[in-house]
């Protein structure tokens, strides 16, 4: 099955035109540490090898784009609570069911008897919701700037049909402000930005200006596929080599320099901006999504009087170190040992998308 | 958890629309655009269309991967 607007983008013999052209611009320069932010990108450098089709060139480190992996525990026991109320079904996307909380995870919990259901849309929660008038629905809102504007959408379709028993348990990120938190942290010595491509999407490619002028580096907002990818780094480094720090768009095909207005207005709608905890990074300020005052009777911690502590447990799973681009996953001592995806103990190796997932699948050393 | 695909436009009903992904159809929400018809393409996620893909722009960037490509395989 061809598939319009992604085989194009994968074609090898491209490829490896791209990948001459960056390594006769590069020369033997030392190689640029570049963060690629989104879990997704993160998934598909490593599908497609370009670490080591780069090796010299570019160090890329992995970022905390990985929304189940962001999320603290505390959130999973909060939604463990929920779906132990009687009548309760939650409904979530399905990389949450195995990420571990403090004392169990959805999938154990669902062993048990808890009724936790994967959906691909929100809008088939309010569904659900609609059709059992008798159940609370409760939808594991977990997400990125991508995800949001979904998640509102399902929240005015539940207003709009007055669904009474359909709740979100909101626990949604934005990007940009955690970019600039990693941005000034020495540890992680940044010089280049593969911005994410749907998040960038609906943001648009000015939301990394911030981030361009405040600390002089280069962003580049790239699609998913591998050529996108490369040519993304390609723009990078052709901005570090002439001392540059501006924001460029490789993914003109669907990110505009202003974004989506409409999603952004369904957003701004649902609702307000709010201080969030990244699992492993800690609480950073602006950065979360929590349900606005007009539609509290859709927010599964206010109406069911429930708050989701933010404070961690230390353990020996260095996740956060992981998330920050501090380390790269066979440093930590539990990586492929006590932590497999068969068996995981961080949510980085939980999610599909996650850095240690990723590497321990496609064998990245 | 970000990833989208590319979706054609089949028929728009109101905030709702019929579109192709891969040769299956599906029942999509168009509420996060402003216009969209028939034909056109879509980036689909979680359910929704998330913003419309524009081919000419899709088509100048292959371009410029053609370009750089072969101007490195003649060197």
């Amino acid at each position: 099955m061809q598939l319009k607007y992604i085989d194009e983008f994968r074609d090898p013999r491209l490829a490896r035109g791209v990948v001459g052209k960056i390594r006769a611009a590069w020369g033997d320069r030392p190689a640029m540490r570049v963060m690629e932010v989104c879990g997704t990108h993160t998934v598909s450098i490593a599908r497609a090898g370009i670490r080591s089709l780069l090796s010299g060139v570019v160090t890329l480190i992995s970022g905390p784009g990985c929304p189940v992996c962001v999320t603290p525990d505390g959130y999973i026991d909060a939604a463990i609570g929920l779906g132990e109320r009687p009548g309760t079904i939650l409904a979530t996307f399905g990389d949450m069911l195995r990420v571990p909380g403090k004392r169990s995870s959805l999938e154990k919990e669902r062993a048990k008897g808890i009724d936790a259901r994967v959906l691909y849309s929100p809008l088939d929660a309010v569904e659900i919701a609609a059709k059992n008038p008798e159940k609370e629905i409760v939808f594991l809102g977990v997400g990125f700037e991508t995800t949001a504007p979904s998640i509102a959408g399902a929240i005015l379709a539940a207003a709009d049909g007055r669904i009474a028993n359909f709740t979100v348990l909101s626990s949604i990120r934005t990007i940009p402000l955690a970019m600039e938190v990693l941005a000034s942290d020495p540890e992680v010595r940044i010089e280049g930005f593969l911005c994410p491509a749907h998040v960038s999407a609906i943001i648009g490619s000015d939301a990394y200006l911030p981030v361009a002028e405040k600390f002089g580096i280069p962003c580049v907002v790239a699609g998913f596929e591998p050529l996108d990818i490369l040519y993304g780094i390609y723009l990078l480094l052709l901005q570090k080599k002439r001392g540059a720090a501006t924001v460029e768009n490789e993914y003109a095909r669907v990110a505009t320099q202003g974004g989506n207005p409409k999603a952004l207005e369904v957003i701004g709608k649902v609702f307000r901006e709010t201080d969030t905890a990244w699992r492993g990074i800690g609480v950073l300020p602006g950065t979360g999504l929590r349900i606005a005052e007009n539609y509290a009777a859709f927010d599964a911690e206010r109406k069911f009087g429930i708050e989701i502590p933010s404070a961690e447990e230390r353990t020996a799973c260095r996740c956060g170190d992981v998330l920050k681009g501090k380390i790269s996953p066979p440093q930590c001592p539990l990586f492929g040992k006590a932590c497999t995806p068969e068996e995981p103990y961080g949510p980085c190796m939980v999610s599909s998308e996650g850095t240690c997932a990723a590497y321990f699948k496609y064998g990245v050393q | 958890m970000c990833l989208g695909v590319p979706a054609r436009v089949v028929e728009v009903k109101g905030t709702s629309a019929t579109v192709e992904v891969g040769g299956a159809r599906r029942e999509i929400s168009v509420l996060l655009l402003d216009r969209v018809t028939a034909g056109d393409w879509v980036i689909l996620h979680a359910g929704f269309a998330i913003e419309k893909l524009s081919p000419e722009e899709a088509e100048k960037t292959l371009a410029l991967f053609r370009e750089i490509s072969d101007a490195t395989e003649v060197h």
